[in-house]
């Protein structure tokens, strides 16, 4: 098992090389560069500078490919992702302090979804084909169908006309007050994990019936076994495996998520300084930005590897 | 002669409902004895894995259905049972051993803890107390290195192993009666034996009743007393296994012996297979059922059907031809 963790954290290396590889040069090719949009914003000191200053100032002077050297190497060496090109304040700085909070929400909406469609999948499944299941299949197509960024605009909304009441938008930090930053990130949490909370629940239920017709889950039943026992101790776990599968591939789609749920609910997460990065051309924040998630969805699937030794014993064993 | 361990009295057991409803089980009664080994015979199809289940009340339900009948265990009929009290007779006083070795057993959990399992459930023994009857189950089983063996997982054995830890698991709570649906037809013919034995004897130290299923004639003259011989749904033949080796009077069990090789004849004699298809359930032909393919059919066969008839007290069959009181 150590050399298999050791052999695939060597494996994420070259992953990560490339995937830096393709955010620095992508978001370098985004129209409109982030020195017209200086010397168009009028700002005083980039109209005195002429172009070629402006450019060397900002180190865009040279060959791409020198500047991504320079960028590896600095991050490799000095841990540094470059500095703002309009700010200039350290890029990895910013990301430190956002990222907890991009991963809070991120894990809040995980969590409230598998909670939700884990539970719901089963039931679906041990009473298929009943009024229950149907109005739960229903419900849950009605959840894949409902994009993210509408209900929260519409819990931002409609709220505030009805009742006088709305999301807060002044962000407490988790340090500052652990309870309301948890009420705060709840509702955008729920409705994040809203659609793979939905895919959950149909992908548990499917994988359940799978296995409730499996011969073993016969020999369960023949033991004199409860369907509770026979679901709980035989059913899920060899249903689960797949699941976890799932959180693995869903990691992109909940952050890509996050990124838009922050904007609306004015969370000063990964997203929203992403989205900023990207109006301003600030390159350096964003290429940092995309490798810092690009990171974290190839530990997650590490994780979810992993964590099939768990699951499954022949994994376990290899 | 006391009272059978299990007798099953006119079970009809049907699939769907309608007009494409197939009866797989067609008004059968046989008795199990305390202590007896009992084969039911029968190739596929004929209803024998239906009857077991029904025992069991593990038909999958729907499309499974018992239609009639009784299934009396220990002056109990089982089929009125409610589902919950039908979980403290199953893997308690009735197991059930399946066919497939390799499927039957749950992948992800250790073999001691399935061996366990029936004995916490059934006896309330703790986990600890549990696991260790479950290591003197495999010693009984002849596992070797038994403890070690517990916090195995299935992947780790072969099929005949498996097939001991069913056998082990099945006898956990020590039943009165053991269905074993044909437990030996996944294995190595080596491998069957040593099996097939080891159920033999360890069911005779602790005088369990058996009900084998098979379709395999040479074991049914091996290890049953008993033996009913299925077909179409119904019970044609039934008899002692040394009188129904002696004298099979159905044609289709002469033909079931006719198509098997023995050791005990002379070289070159041809094996004579039965001719014809087995019978499709939801089309039985009138009469008796298996009157398309046997070789001495009657009028009366046609339009007739047959039911079980004595012979003699103990050897009944279903024909109108062969020789009957």
């Amino acid at each position: 098992m150590q050399g298999y963790i050791i052999r695939r954290v060597l494996a994420l290396i070259p992953t990560l090389i490339f995937a830096s590889l393709i955010v620095f040069i992508a978001i370098r090719l985004m129209p409109g560069n982030v020195i017209d949009l200086m010397l168009s914003q009028n700002d005083l000191s980039a109209a005195k500078q002429s172009r070629e200053q402006l450019e060397a100032a900002l180190g865009l002077d040279t060959p791409i490919y020198i500047q991504y050297f320079k960028w590896i190497s600095a991050l490799l060496f000095e841990g540094s992702l470059g500095k703002s090109l309009w700010t200039n304040t350290p890029v990895m700085e910013e990301i430190l302090y956002r990222l907890p909070i991009t991963f809070e929400l991120g894990m809040l909406a995980l969590i409230a979804s598998l909670i939700v469609g884990i539970p719901i999948g089963v039931y679906a499944a041990v009473k298929q084909d009943t009024v229950g299941d149907y109005i739960l299949r229903s419900f849950s197509i009605l959840a894949l169908a409902v994009p993210g960024f509408w209900v929260g605009t519409l819990v931002m909304v409609f709220p505030a006309i009805w009742w006088g009441w709305s999301p807060p938008v002044k962000f407490v930090p988790a340090s500052e007050h652990l309870w309301s930053n948890f009420l705060q990130l709840l509702i955008p949490a729920l409705i994040l994990g809203t659609a793979f909370s939905a895919i959950t629940m149909r992908l548990t239920r499917t994988l359940m019936l799978e296995v409730m017709r499996q011969d073993y889950v016969r020999t369960a039943k023949a033991k004199g076994l409860s369907t509770t026992t026979i679901v709980m101790r035989h059913a899920l776990r060899n249903a689960l495996i797949p699941v976890i599968t799932l959180v693995g591939l869903q990691a992109g789609a909940l952050i890509g998520g996050a990124v838009i749920l922050e904007q609306i609910f004015v969370i000063p997460g990964m997203g929203l300084l992403l989205l900023e990065a990207v109006n301003s051309r600030d390159y350096p924040t964003i290429t940092g930005v995309f490798f810092v998630f690009g990171v974290a969805i190839v530990f997650i699937n590490l994780l979810v590897d992993l964590s099939y030794g768990f699951l499954d014993p022949k994994v376990r064993s290899r | 002669m006391s009272k059978p361990l299990l007798q099953v009295r006119n079970l009809t057991t049907r699939f769907g409902d309608g007009l494409g409803a197939i009866t797989a089980v067609n008004n059968i009664s046989f008795n199990v004895d305390v202590g007896e080994t009992l084969a039911i015979v029968g190739e596929s199809g004929s209803g024998k894995s239906v009857t077991a289940l029904s025992i069991m009340q593990l038909l999958p339900d729907p499309p499974g259905r018992i239609m009639a009948g009784e299934i009396v265990f220990d002056g109990t009929d089982l089929a009125k049972l409610k589902e919950e009290e039908m979980r403290t007779i199953r893997g308690n006083q009735i197991s059930m051993i399946f066919q497939e070795p390799m499927t039957s057993l749950n992948p992800s959990l250790t073999i001691g803890l399935q061996i366990a399992e029936p004995i916490n459930l059934h006896k309330k023994l703790p986990w600890q107390k549990a696991y260790d009857k479950a290591e003197e189950l495999l010693n009984r089983v002849r596992m070797p290195d038994a403890r070690s063996r517990l916090s195995a997982h299935p992947y780790q054995f072969s099929g005949g192993m498996r097939q001991r830890i069913m056998i082990a698991m099945a006898l956990a709570c020590q039943p009165r009666l053991i269905i074993a649906d044909e437990p030996t037809t996944a294995l190595d013919v080596t491998v069957q034996a040593q099996v097939l034995e080891l159920l033999k004897e360890l069911t005779r130290e602790t005088g369990t009743a058996l009900i084998l299923i098979t379709h395999d004639l040479g074991v049914v003259a091996r290890y049953a007393d008993r033996v009913c011989v299925m077909y179409g749904g119904k019970i044609i033949e039934t008899a002692s296994a040394l009188d129904l080796y002696a004298r099979p009077m159905h044609p289709y069990t002469r033909g079931l012996m006719a198509s098997i090789p023995r050791l005990d004849e002379p070289a070159g004699r041809r094996l004579v297979p039965i001719k014809g298809q087995p019978p499709n359930l939801s089309q039985l032909p009138v009469g008796c059922s298996f009157n398309p393919r046997c070789s001495e059919v009657v009028d009366r066969c046609r339009h007739d059907t047959p039911e079980l008839m004595k012979f003699d007290d103990k050897h009944l069959h279903a024909c109108w031809v062969a020789p009957h009181v």
